[in-house]
C-alpha cells in the first residue's frame, strides 16, 4: 500500500494494529486471486482498488468531504442511496467481512452475535477501519436484531440515523417504508445542508439505475455455458461497489461486461467444459471475505452467481425513473427496495421464487445455501430453501460457518462431496 | 488378476481395502493414524508391497481427512462418496441410508440408484463422533468396546451436555456421585445415539435400509439403541469399519493406473 501512514494518524487510527492487517491482505489476496490464470484484463481496476483498500477511496472521500461533502457509512442494501446522492452526499459501505475485527467486537457483544455485526463494531471500536472514522454519519436499518442493539453501541460517538425496515410486504408496510425514506431524506437535508429537488433525485435515481445495470451485466455474462470470469473475481467487483463512486463503478463495470461479452463470442473461458456451476444463496460476504468462493472454485466447481446481498439483491430491479414529484419518487424508492426478499420479512416467499428462477436462469448443478453463524434469520429460512429446491429437483447443501478458517478443510469435505454427488 | 487399492485416512485409524476385479476383498487392514499422515501412508504401502500388492502397480484411490496425504494415489475422493459406495458393496444395495460414526465426523448419507444424492455431516463439535466415546471411556479407565458393553446393561442417567469437555466433567460429577459404570456407560452411549438421530432426522425418512458403518459399527448395542431411536432395524457388516477404504477401492477399479515417475 502507498504511504498514507499520515492520513490515517489524523484520522485518529490504532497505526499498529492496522498494520498487522495490511500486512495480512496483500498475503491473503495473492493466494487467493492472483494465483488464478487467464483472469479478464478489466479486473485489474478492482486489482488496484484491492492493492490500496484503505488508502485510494478514503483519500477521495477526504478530500469531497474538504470541500464540503458529507459521507453517509451504511451496512445494508435496504438504505437508498439516491437519497443521499441526491443531496450531494456521498455513500460508502465500512468494514466488516475479516476475522481481523472480530475480537474487537466481542469485546462489547456477546460471542454469539453474526461476525458481521461483531467485525463492524470491532472495526469501529478498534480504530482499524478508515471507512468508519471517515463517516459523518452512519446510517443503520432494523433488518435484524443483533444490529438494532450494535447501533446503540456504534452510535455512541457518530452521529447514527436509523431507518426501520418494514417485516411484512403488505401495501401499509411499502407506504410506510416511502414515508421512512422521506423521513430519511429531510434529515440528509438538514445535515447536509442540501436541499433535495425532484430533478436532482431524479438524476440520483439514474446514477444508481445505471450503476445496477452495469452490475447486472457482468453478472448476465455467467448465464451461459461459457464462463468468461470466475465467481471470485466477479465477487470482487460486488464487494468494491459499495465503496466506490457510483459513476465510477457503473463505467469500470460496463468495460469489464464489453470484455466478458466479448470472451464469451470467442468462446474464452476460465474454467474446463463440464465445471459443475453453483449458486451461493444467503447471507452477505463483505470484504475480504472470500473463503467460500476460494473453496468453492479450488474443489473442481465454479460460483456462477450469488443470491446474496453481496450479489444479486445488490442491483436487481430499477426504480421508476418518471415520477414527477418528490412524494412519486419515495414511493417508487420504496416499491423498489421492498422488492428485495430479505429473510428479515415474513413470509418471504419471494426469495424462494428468485431462488429457483436464479437457478435456472444461471443453468446451475447444484445451490449451496451459506448462513453466517448466529444469523438466525437465514438459518431458519435455510430449512424453506432447502425444501424448496429439493422439491424442484435441485440439488441443495447448507453450510453454516464464520470468518475463521479452522473449518476449511471440514467445509472442503463437504463441497467437495457435494460436488461429486452432481450428477 | 487386476486388483484395486483403497485408502481411508481418518482421523483416528487408517483403514485400507485390496479388491479383486470382482469386487471381492482380498485385503483388509486397520492401523492407527497416528501422528503423521504421510508417515502413516508411507506404512501402508510397505504392507502392501509386502502381501505382493504394490500400489505402483495397481490403481489406489484415497480417501478421508488425510488423503491429500497419499503421494501414490492416482485419485482421491471424499469420504463421503466412498462411504455410500463401500456401504452398497457391503449390503448389496442400491438404495439405502448410511449412518457413518467416525472418529471426528458423523456423516448420514442417502443413496439412491445407486448415486449418494444428499448428506448430512456434524459441524465442528465432536457431540455424537467417535471421539465423544473415546473420551468418556478415557475418563472412566475403559476402552470403547468395554463401555459400549457395559452400557447394554446400564439405565437411568443420562448426560445433558453436547460439549465433549463439560460432558467430561459431568461424567466425572457421575463417578463422583458413585453411580455405577454401567448406567454411565449407557448415559455416554445414549447421548451419542440421541445426538446422531436427531441429525438423521434432519434428512427425509426413507424406505430401504439402513446401516452403520465406521468404527462403532462393531458396538452391537449401539446399532441397536440407534435402530430404537430411529424406529427402524440398522444392519451392521462385520466390515463396516472398511466401508470408506472399499469404496475408494471400488473407484480404484474404475481409474486408470498413473505412470509412475520412479
Amino acid at each position: 500500500m502507498s504511504n498514507y501512514v499520515e492520513m490515517w494518524k489524523d484520522l485518529g487510527m490504532d497505526l499498529d494494529t492496522h498494520d498487522q492487517l495490511c500486512q495480512v491482505l496483500p498475503t491473503a489476496f495473492g493466494d487467493v486471486y492472483l494465483s488464478q490464470e487467464n483472469r479478464p484484463e478489466g479486473m485489474g481496476f478492482w486489482d488496484f482498488v484491492v492493492s490500496e483498500i484503505h488508502g485510494i477511496r478514503p483519500s477521495e472521500l477526504i478530500e469531497a468531504q474538504k470541500k464540503g461533502q458529507k459521507v453517509f457509512g451504511t451496512f445494508c442494501v435496504y438504505v437508498p442511496d439516491e437519497v443521499v446522492i441526491a443531496a450531494n452526499g456521498i455513500v460508502t459501505g465500512l468494514c466488516g467481512g475479516s476475522q481481523f475485527w472480530v475480537p474487537g467486537g466481542e469485546k462489547v457483544l456477546p460471542k454469539s452475535t453474526c461476525p458481521l455485526i461483531k467485525a463492524s463494531v470491532g472495526a469501529r471500536l478498534d480504530r482499524t477501519c478508515p471507512f468508519f472514522r471517515i463517516a459523518d454519519m452512519y446510517v443503520g436499518e432494523t433488518t435484524c436484531d443483533g444490529k438494532k442493539k450494535a447501533w446503540e453501541i456504534l452510535g455512541k460517538d457518530v452521529p447514527m440515523y436509523i431507518m426501520d425496515v418494514p417485516q411484512m410486504k403488505r401495501e401499509k408496510d411499502i407506504q410506510k417504508w416511502a414515508e421512512e425514506i422521506a423521513a430519511f431524506a429531510k434529515e440528509v437535508e438538514k445535515f447536509t445542508g442540501n436541499e433535495i429537488t425532484v430533478e436532482k433525485l431524479n438524476e440520483a435515481i439514474r446514477t444508481i439505475n445505471e450503476k445496477r445495470q452495469a452490475m447486472a451485466r457482468v453478472f448476465a455474462a455467467t448465464k451461459g455455458s461459457n464462463l468468461p470470469i470466475s465467481g471470485k473475481d466477479r465477487l470482487l467487483m460486488t464487494q468494491i461497489a459499495f465503496f466506490d463512486d457510483p459513476s465510477r463503478c457503473a463505467q469500470m463495470c460496463n468495460k469489464l461486461a464489453d470484455e466478458l461479452e466479448q470472451r464469451n463470442r470467442d468462446g474464452v473461458s476460465v474454467f474446463p467444459a463440464g465445471t459443475k456451476r453453483i449458486l451461493l444463496t444467503g447471507t452477505p460476504l463483505a470484504i475480504p471475505n472470500w473463503k467460500l468462493h476460494h473453496i468453492i472454485e479450488t474443489s473442481g466447481a465454479a460460483v456462477v452467481c450469488e443470491e446474496m446481498c453481496t450479489g444479486t439483491r445488490y442491483f436487481e430491479n430499477l426504480v421508476d425513473e418518471t415520477q414527477t414529484t418528490l412524494e412519486g419518487q419515495f414511493r417508487a424508492l420504496s416499491e423498489r427496495y421492498m422488492k428485495n426478499n430479505c429473510a428479515c420479512f415474513t413470509p418471504n416467499t419471494g426469495r424462494i421464487d428468485d431462488i429457483l428462477r436464479l437457478a435456472k436462469e444461471y443453468q446451475v448443478d447444484g445451490v449451496i445455501d451459506v448462513n453466517l453463524k448466529f444469523c438466525c434469520l437465514y438459518d431458519t429460512e435455510g430449512y424453506t430453501v432447502e425444501k424448496a429446491l429439493k422439491e424442484a429437483g435441485i440439488p441443495v447443501l447448507g453450510i453454516e460457518t464464520d470468518y475463521t478458517d479452522t473449518d476449511a478443510e471440514q467445509l472442503r469435505t463437504r463441497i467437495g462431496a457435494f460436488i461429486e454427488l452432481l450428477k | 488378476m487386476r486388483y484395486a487399492i483403497g485408502i481411508d485416512i481418518g482421523s483416528t485409524c487408517t483403514k485400507t481395502a485390496v479388491l479383486n476385479e470382482a469386487f471381492e476383498p482380498v485385503l483388509l487392514f486397520v492401523q492407527p493414524t497416528g501422528w503423521s499422515s504421510v508417515d502413516t501412508a508411507g506404512a501402508v504401502r510397505a504392507r502392501l508391497s509386502q502381501e505382493g500388492f504394490d500400489p505402483r502397480r495397481y490403481p489406489c484411490v484415497a480417501t478421508g481427512y488425510g488423503r491429500v496425504a497419499v503421494p501414490f494415489a492416482d485419485r482421491t475422493i471424499t469420504e463421503i462418496t466412498c462411504h455410500a459406495r463401500g456401504a452398497m458393496l457391503l449390503h448389496n444395495s442400491a438404495d439405502l441410508t448410511v449412518i457413518d460414526i467416525g472418529g471426528q465426523d458423523t456423516k448420514i448419507i442417502r443413496v439412491q440408484g445407486g448415486r449418494a444424492n444428499d448428506f448430512i455431516m456434524n459441524d465442528k463439535c465432536s457431540a455424537g463422533t467417535g471421539r465423544f466415546l473415546e473420551v468418556m471411556a478415557n475418563t472412566m479407565a475403559l476402552r470403547p468396546d468395554e463401555l459400549c458393553e457395559l452400557a447394554a446393561t446400564g439405565g437411568g442417567v443420562s448426560i445433558s451436555s453436547m460439549c465433549t469437555v463439560f460432558a467430561e466433567s459431568e461424567v466425572i460429577s457421575l463417578i463422583g456421585r458413585g453411580e455405577s459404570r454401567e448406567n454411565i456407560a449407557f448415559a455416554v452411549v445414549d447421548s451419542i445415539v440421541k445426538k446422531v438421530a436427531s441429525q438423521a432426522g434432519r434428512l427425509e425418512p426413507d424406505a430401504g435400509c439402513v446401516c452403520l458403518t465406521g468404527g462403532l459399527c462393531e458396538c452391537d448395542y449401539i446399532r441397536r439403541a440407534l435402530g430404537a431411536a430411529l424406529r427402524t432395524t440398522i444392519v451392521a457388516s462385520p466390515q463396516g469399519r472398511y466401508a470408506g477404504a472399499l469404496g475408494a477401492a471400488c473407484y480404484a477399479l474404475q481409474t486408470p493406473k498413473k505412470e509412475d515417475p520412479s
